[in-house]
């Protein structure tokens, strides 16, 4: 089965800056998310305009909610992972 | 509804229990201390552990719940997809990797790491278990829905089946058994999901579901006065009518037989149309549209009333791309049922009648919640479609079971990769969901008893092989669900609690065994809530347990982690006020006041998802304790 051998984790020195990003792209995220939300509270009707290929703002949106929440899980991990090799490096 | 019972289906079913049961027994021989019982010895690779998250976190509410209720009403389902997949970005950016430094194998060491407090061990421990078993309740509801048609149980014995095995498992091997369970069950379920997406696709969209589905009887009216109905000849008698919220219903008798009909004017004409009821009789018998349940009277529904492609109307699209579809349905008309309930005399009556509905509609928000003044939405209509998207956003990132999965992984960096090939399974599945939905609105397999069958009966249209697989991962994702919870409640109990709270002196043995006996207490109390809550949407019932966790349990760790002014009693408090406040109101909301048999109008709060009250209100319990008990604290 997959295993790992426990790893004893040190200091992170990229902990900090990875908890910023986290953070920033958390804000990002959730401004997006409340965007929809607002939508559906005050303009509903906007969620039946086609917008994109055809599709609607219903689906246009709610789609890529949850694709720009996988693209910027990628984002994230490539950063942090390049930090950690930076930071831990250097220190 | 009466269901064919399969050989094929139960041979398949048994093979995929047995697998599991047998994985757990290979992991039981392993499980030897307590690091091992709570967090599989903090060994799992990162990607196993990320299919395992998907595998804990696409419980039955996903699957068998969103279905249904997209099936039921559409858009207004997949809002769950999108708050569900939103939550784990909470889950990334701010606590994955910051909550596995802190802790060891609970949520309530984490919480605690800083403090060592007595109050909070307490706080936390009681939270982790309250909503794991709000969270067992709608998983234990979904395996008797699913053992029905499955195996032709009743739904009390799927109940008793899931709750004794997954006893065994718990009480047996613990977190290493429960991630590998979930890891190879999260992937069936996302790869034969697709499989089904695929048939839908191909199947296209059609006017006649199936050869033999219902063709719905309409039969000419004539209205004397407001709702005085007679027939226009002699080939029905009228005996009954009722007006229900502006709905005519009217009892018909024809070739001596009584059904209900719709009273509708369309065009100037007046018909009665057929509907689907259930009746109850004072000797306490139910009646399936007039017949008992094996006569199989109550057939199941669903299905396209106009389908236009290119502005033209058709009987059939062939098969389309997955944009295709999206477009079709909403060009298209489809026909939902609607149910009302009333008295007949000393009969209580509920009937699903037809409700055509535009493609547009389903298609976009409002079928379910009321959010457009147009269709004259309150404001405490709106605040629950806040309510709900706020406690999706913010329930994941603090659902016990979940978090215990960041300490089965060696390292910070493994808890983000992990969390990150979960949200890609996820989303990839909860994109899924849309397809599955529709296609079970339109392709005449619901059964209007019970919403949460709605993915596994449109799998069995398309043939015994794939439902019986589709059903059998269903049962295992409750298996694997209802595990990972038992074990995060166990730990709570003897590991918070006991251990750590009470501070009762056990070897590392005794420790297994004190969480071993939990879990088989709280297991049997899943069984009795799990009979209890037959009948509600498993979606539904999830999205409460993520109201009482984002309630309870997310201000205390956010606040922890990002505000250096938080106190022990801060938190305590946060976790109190957030476990009290959402399911006070939860206990007091429409859907509970319907559940007790009261009238949901006349609930005290108008809310049914209490998180816009009971979030801010453990925020503000927080802030304010914490500020109070800053001067204790560093003098302390």
């Amino acid at each position: 089965m997959l295993h790992e051998n426990k790893q004893i984790t040190g200091t992170d020195y990229a902990a900090q800056k990875k908890a910023k990003l986290g953070v920033l792209l958390f804000f990002v995220y959730t401004f997006i998310y409340i965007g929809f939300v607002a939508i559906g509270l005050t303009n509903p009707q906007w969620m039946g305009i086609e917008i994109l290929g055809g599709q609607t703002l219903a689906i246009v949106y709610g789609f890529g909610l949850i694709f720009l929440a996988i693209i910027m899980g990628f984002i994230y991990n490539y950063l942090c992972t390049k930090l950690e090799n930076k930071m831990n490096q250097e220190s | 509804m009466t269901y064919e019972v399969s050989n094929i289906a139960i041979i398949i079913f048994l093979f995929i229990v047995g697998m599991v049961l047998g994985l757990s027994f290979y992991f039981a021989r392993k499980t030897k201390s307590a690091s091992s019982y709570y967090a599989a010895g903090g060994k799992i690779h990162w990607a196993v552990n990320g299919v395992a998250f998907a595998g804990d976190y696409l419980s039955a509410a996903s699957f068998l719940g969103i279905s249904g209720m997209i099936a039921y009403s559409g858009y207004d389902g997949f809002l769950y997809s999108i708050g569900y997949l939103a939550g784990w970005v909470v889950a990334l950016f701010l606590v994955a990797e910051p909550l596995k430094k802190l802790g060891k194998y609970t949520f309530t060491d984490a919480l605690d790491s800083k403090f060592n407090s007595k109050s909070i061990k307490l706080a936390a421990s009681i939270s982790t278990l309250i909503v794991s078993v709000f969270y067992l309740i709608p998983q234990m509801v979904g395996a008797g829905d699913l053992v029905v048609p499955l195996l032709g149980l009743p739904h009390w014995m799927g109940v008793v089946i899931v709750g004794s095995i997954v006893i065994f498992i718990v009480a047996t091997a613990g977190m290493t058994s429960t991630t590998y369970v979930q890891f190879i069950k999260g992937a069936l379920l996302v790869v034969f999901s697709t499989v089904l997406t695929i048939y839908i696709l191909k199947n296209g969209l059609k006017l006649t579901p199936t050869e033999n589905y219902h063709k719905f009887a309409q039969l000419e009216a004539v209205v004397t006065q407001d709702t005085i109905v007679s027939a226009p000849n002699a080939s029905y008698v009228v005996k009954n009518t009722k007006v229900v919220d502006k709905n005519v219903f009217v009892s018909v008798e024809k070739d001596q037989a009584t059904g209900w009909y719709k009273l509708n004017v369309k065009d100037g004409k007046t018909t009665l149309d057929e509907m689907l009821y259930t009746s109850v009789g004072v000797d306490g018998v139910k009646l399936y549209n007039g017949a008992p349940k094996a006569d199989k009277k109550f057939f199941q529904v669903g299905h396209l009333s106009k389908i236009v492609v290119d502005g033209k109307e058709v009987d059939k699209t062939g098969p389309v791309g997955p944009f295709e579809f999206i477009k079709s349905v909403e060009n298209s008309e489809v026909v939902r049922f609607t149910k009302k309930a009333f008295k007949d005399g000393e009969n209580s009556v509920v009937v699903w009648y037809q409700n055509p509905t535009s493609g547009k509609d389903i298609m976009k928000p409002g079928l379910l919640y009321k959010i457009s003044n147009d269709v004259g939405a309150s404001i405490w209509d709106k605040l629950n479609f806040v309510s709900l998207m706020l406690a999706l956003f913010l329930g994941t990132s603090a659902l016990p079971h979940i978090l215990i999965r960041y300490y089965t992984v060696p390292s910070q960096r493994a808890a983000r990769k992990s969390t990150i090939v979960a949200i890609a399974l996820i989303g990839f599945f909860y994109i899924l969901t849309l397809f599955m939905g529709i296609g079970a609105m339109i392709n005449g397999v619901l059964d209007l008893e019970s919403s949460n069958m709605s993915g596994p009966l449109l799998a069995k249209s398309f043939g015994i092989g794939i439902f019986s697989i589709i059903s059998a991962i269903a049962f295992a994702t409750v298996l694997g669900t209802v595990a990972g919870l038992i074990v995060a409640s166990s730990g709570a109990i003897a590991h918070d609690f006991i251990d750590k709270y009470l501070e009762v002196k056990m070897t590392d043995d005794k420790k297994v065994k004190a969480g071993k006996i939990s879990a088989i207490v709280v297991g049997l109390f899943a069984i009795l809530l799990g009979i209890l809550f037959k009948g509600m949407n498993v979606s539904f019932l999830v999205g409460l347990a993520f109201a009482v966790a984002a309630s309870a349990n997310l201000p205390a760790i956010l606040f922890l982690l990002f505000w250096k002014k938080t106190t022990a009693q801060g938190i305590s408090w946060s976790i109190f006020v957030g476990i009290v406040s959402s399911i006070g109101i939860i206990l007091f909301s429409p859907t509970m006041y319907e559940k007790y048999g009261l009238i949901p109008k006349d609930a005290p709060i108008p809310l049914d998802n209490p998180g816009i009250i009971s979030i801010p209100l453990a925020v503000i319990t927080i802030i304010v304790v914490s500020l109070m008990t800053q001067k204790k604290e560093t003098t302390a």
